[in-house]
C-alpha cells in the first residue's frame, strides 16, 4: 500500500512539497539520523521534530541521536547501506566525498524557491559542482572568549589591532597568567588560531585559494602567518602541555583565571555558565585586526542536514527539510540551541554573546569561512592540524612541516 | 545397522561410499565450519587487502587501479617510518612482561595466608578491558589532573607530560599496556610454577643448588612450555596496541604514538581518512612483518611435533 502511493506521487512530490509544504498529505515513515546527543542540540532537534509531526500526523517518524564524533565515521556505512530519509552533516567540503560518490542528493530544486533567498548567506556552503547538496539549521560565530574581570583589574580593554592584542597579551603574562587556554589533543582548536591568523594577515580570498590547493605552502605569505603565530608562542601566551588536553579539559585554565582568554566557537559559553562564570565575567571580541585594511572574514561553522541518494521516503524528507530551513524553526530551534539561525527572517535569540556574534557575522564583509577542516578537504585537514599542532609546540620544525604539507598537496593535485 | 543397508539396495552404494571413507571424511566435516569462517574472513580479506592496495579508491566512489604507487609512497612517507619504528618499540619493550610476570609468579607462589586474594589482586589488570587500563593511565598521565606529577614531585623530580611529549607518548603507553600484560604472564607462570616436579626441586637441592643457579638450570627448563606461551601471547598483544593508542592519545601529538595498526586505520577509516589504497598497502606490509613471526612459530611447533 504504502509503497504504491509512494512510487505514485513520487513525481508530484516535489511540487506539491515546494508548494504546500504544510498541507501535503505525507505518508509513511521517516527515518532521521541527527548527529548530536548533546543537552542542547537534542532538545532543538527533538522540539523540530515534534513540530513537523503535528503538522502531518499521518507520517510515522522515528528520529535516531548518534554521537557527534561517532557520526564523522558511521556516515560512510549509513549512507552506503540502509540509508535514513534524512541525516545531519556539516557545509562546506566535507560533503566532498559524499558529493563525489553520489550519496548525497541535489536538492538544488529546494534552494530554487523561496528557501533560497531566505538562506542566501549560506548558499555558497551548500554549494559544490553548481548544486546544493544539503540544508542549514544553524551556525556559531568563533572568537575570543575573555574574562572581562581579570581584563578589568589588569586595566585592559579587548584589542583591536594585533599591536594591542600583543600589548595586552604582555600585560596578562606578567601578571602570571596565560593569555590563551586551548586544548591540542584533538588538532582542530589549532585549526581555529591558524584560521584566524591566515584570515587576518592575507584576508579571505587568499585563505579560501590556500584550502582549495592552489597558493604552496611554502609561499612566503604562508610564513608570514607563521610568523605572526610564532611572535605569540616565543612569549609563551598559551598555556603548557596543551597537546595532552581536549578543548573541554582546557577550560579549567579560563575558570580558574589561570588563562584569560579563549578562542573557540560559540559553543564554549554553555559549559562556562555551567561552571559558574556569570555573563559579567565573560566577555567576547572579535579576532583584531593584523595586517591594516583587510577586510575582517571570520569562521562560522554551519551545521546542515541532508538527504541520502538512497533515502525511501524522499518527498516527506524534502518537505522536512523545508520546514527546518523555515523562519518559524529556525528562530525556536536556534533558540534552544543558543545558536545562530541561518534564514534571514528569523529571530535571534536575547542573549549577549549571541547578538555580539550576530552583528559581527552581518559586518563581515570579507567572507565567512566555514572551518579549516571543513574548507580544506579531509587529507589536508588532517596533515595541516596536525602541522600546526607540531609548529605550537616545535616552532623550529617550520620548515619541515611546511614541506612535508607541501608534499601533500601536490599529491592532492596529482590525483 | 547392517540390516537396513542390505534391504535398501538403492542407497548401498551412497552408504558404503560413507562407511567406506567415515574415517577419512569426518575430521574435514567438524573442521568445516571453522575452515569455512576462517577462508571468509581471513583468508579471503588477505587477498582483497593486497588487491585494494593497487588502487586508488576513497570507500564510497570508483576505483581506479595505479599500480604500485601506494607502495611507492608509503616508502616516502615520514608517518610511516614512524609507525614502523613504534611498531618496533612496542615489540622489544612488551616482552619486558615476560620476566616480570615470572617473578612476580615466583613471589607469589608461596604458601601464606590469604595468598588467594593477593594472586587474585595481581592478576585484576588483566580483567579490565584494556580501554579502560587505556582511560585509567591517560588520567594518570594528565599533567593537570594527574596523580604522577604529584607523585614525582615527592622525589623531587619536575612535572612531565608524558602523553603531550613525542619523545615520551610511545613509552608511557607501552607502560600502560604492560600492566595488564605482566598479570597475564604472571597467571601462566602461575600453572607453570604448579607443574614444577618438587622431586626433581629436592634432588637439586640435595646437590647444593639454591638461588639462581636453581632457577635457571631447574625451574625455568620446566617453566618452558609457560615461556612459550607468554612469547605467543606477549607478541600478539604489542602487535594489537591499536586499541591504548586509540583511546590514550589518537596516535598523536603529531602522530608521534602511531604504529602501523593505528596509521593504517587513521589513513582508510578515521575521520579524515578516505585513502583505502593506501591504507591497505600499510596492511599488507603489517602482514608481511607479521608472516616473519608467524614463520618461525609455525617452524618451531614443527620441529616440536616432528621432535615429539
Amino acid at each position: 500500500m504504502q509503497f504504491t502511493f509512494k512510487s505514485a506521487t513520487a513525481m508530484l512530490a516535489l511540487t506539491t512539497a515546494l508548494a504546500l509544504p504544510a498541507s501535503a498529505e505525507l505518508t509513511g515513515d521517516l527515518r532521521i539520523f541527527f548527529n548530536d546527543q548533546n543537552p542542547a542540540p537534542r532538545a532543538a532537534m527533538e522540539g523540530m521534530v515534534e513540530r513537523f509531526q503535528e503538522m502531518h500526523p499521518d507520517l510515522n517518524i522515528e528520529l535516531t541521536l548518534i554521537d557527534r564524533e561517532a557520526n564523522k565515521t558511521q556516515i560512510r556505512n549509513y549512507l552506503t547501506a540502509n540509508a535514513p530519509d534524512v541525516n545531519g552533516w556539516y557545509a562546506g567540503n566535507r560533503m566532498r566525498p559524499y558529493v563525489n560518490a553520489g550519496l548525497f542528493e541535489d536538492v538544488s530544486d529546494l534552494w530554487d524557491g523561496p528557501m533560497g533567498e531566505e538562506l542566501a548567506s549560506t548558499r555558497a556552503a551548500l554549494t559544490l559542482d553548481d548544486r546544493q547538496w544539503g540544508v542549514p539549521y544553524t551556525y556559531y560565530q568563533w572568537g575570543i572568549y575573555y574574562r572581562a574581570d581579570i581584563y578589568e583589574e589588569l586595566g585592559l580593554t579587548p584589542a583591536a589591532t594585533w599591536e594591542e592584542e600583543l600589548a595586552n597579551c604582555e600585560a596578562i603574562l606578567a601578571s602570571g597568567r596565560k593569555c590563551y587556554t586551548i586544548g591540542t589533543r584533538f588538532l582542530w582548536t589549532a585549526g581555529g588560531w591558524f584560521d584566524y591568523l591566515n584570515l587576518r594577515t592575507h584576508g579571505y580570498d587568499f585563505h579560501m585559494a590556500l584550502t582549495a590547493n592552489e597558493i604552496p605552502w611554502t609561499d612566503d605569505r604562508v610564513r608570514e602567518t607563521f610568523a605572526n603565530w610564532r611572535t605569540l608562542l616565543d612569549m609563551g601566551a598559551f598555556i603548557d602541555n596543551h597537546t595532552a588536553y581536549t578543548w573541554q579539559e582546557a577550560q579549567p585554565y579560563l575558570v580558574n583565571g589561570q588563562a584569560a582568554a579563549y578562542l573557540m566557537g560559540n559553543f564554549l559559553v554553555e559549559p562556562l555558565r555551567d561552571a559558574g562564570i556569570t555573563d559579567d565575567q565573560l566577555g567576547f571580541y572579535q579576532f583584531p585586526e593584523i595586517t591594516p585594511g583587510i577586510p575582517k572574514a571570520e569562521d562560522a561553522p554551519t551545521d546542515t542536514l541532508h538527504i541520502p541518494a538512497q533515502a525511501q521516503n524522499k518527498e516527506a524528507a524534502r518537505a522536512f527539510l523545508l520546514y527546518v530551513a523555515s523562519a518559524e524553526n529556525q528562530t525556536i530551534a536556534n533558540e534552544v540551541l543558543g545558536q545562530l539561525p541561518i534564514n534571514s527572517q528569523a529571530q535571534v535569540a536575547d542573549d549577549k554573546f549571541i547578538q555580539a556574534g550576530f552583528e559581527m557575522l552581518s559586518n563581515a564583509t570579507g567572507g565567512i569561512a566555514q572551518f579549516f577542516d571543513r574548507d580544506a578537504d579531509a587529507e589536508m585537514a588532517s596533515a595541516g592540524m596536525e602541522g600546526f599542532q607540531e609548529f605550537m609546540v616545535m616552532p623550529d620544525n617550520l620548515d619541515a612541516i611546511l614541506n612535508r604539507l607541501e608534499n601533500v598537496r601536490q599529491r592532492m593535485l596529482e590525483d | 545397522m547392517a540390516a537396513p543397508v542390505l534391504s535398501e539396495p538403492a542407497a548401498t552404494s551412497q552408504r558404503s561410499f560413507w562407511r567406506r571413507n567415515q574415517m577419512r571424511l569426518a575430521p574435514w566435516l567438524f573442521l568445516a565450519p571453522g575452515i569455512a569462517f576462517f577462508a571468509v574472513y581471513v583468508i579471503f580479506p588477505i587477498f582483497q587487502s593486497f588487491h585494494i592496495s593497487l588502487y586508488r579508491w576513497d570507500g564510497l566512489g570508483e576505483a581506479r587501479f595505479i599500480g604500485m604507487q601506494n607502495y611507492e609512497r608509503l616508502f616516502d612517507d615520514p608517518a610511516f617510518y614512524t609507525s614502523l619504528k613504534n611498531n618496533l618499540r612496542w615489540l622489544l619493550l612488551y616482552l619486558l612482561a615476560i620476566p616480570g610476570g615470572l617473578f612476580i609468579a615466583l613471589f607469589l607462589n608461596q604458601q601464606v595466608r590469604g595468598i588467594r586474594l593477593y594472586k587474585s589482586l595481581f592478576f585484576f589488570p588483566f580483567v579490565i578491558s584494556q580501554v579502560v587500563v587505556g582511560l585509567v593511565f591517560a588520567w594518570f598521565y594528565n599533567p593537570s589532573i594527574g596523580l604522577l606529577n604529584p607523585l614525582l614531585g615527592l622525589f623531587g623530580a619536575g612535572p612531565v607530560n608524558i602523553l603531550g611529549n613525542p619523545n615520551t607518548v610511545t613509552y608511557g603507553i607501552i607502560a600502560a599496556g604492560l600492566w595488564p600484560q605482566v598479570a597475564y604472564c604472571m597467571i601462566l607462570y602461575l600453572t607453570g610454577l604448579n607443574a614444577v616436579d618438587p622431586e626433581q626441586v629436592e634432588a637439586a637441592r640435595l646437590d647444593g643448588a639454591k638461588g639462581w643457579r636453581m632457577l635457571w638450570y631447574v625451574i625455568l627448563p620446566q617453566l618452558r612450555p609457560a615461556t612459550f606461551i607468554a612469547v605467543v601471547v606477549t607478541v600478539i598483544g604489542a602487535l594489537r596496541s591499536f586499541d591504548m593508542i586509540s583511546v590514550m592519545t589518537n596516535g598523536g601529538p603529531f602522530g608521534s604514538s602511531r604504529v602501523l595498526a593505528y596509521y593504517m586505520f587513521e589513513v582508510s577509516l578515521s575521520e579524515y581518512g578516505f585513502r583505502m589504497g593506501y591504507g591497505a598497502a600499510i596492511a599488507v606490509i603489517l602482514f608481511l612483518i607479521m608472516m616473519v613471526y608467524i614463520a618461525f612459530f609455525l617452524w618451531r611447533m614443527w620441529r616440536e611435533e616432528r621432535g615429539a
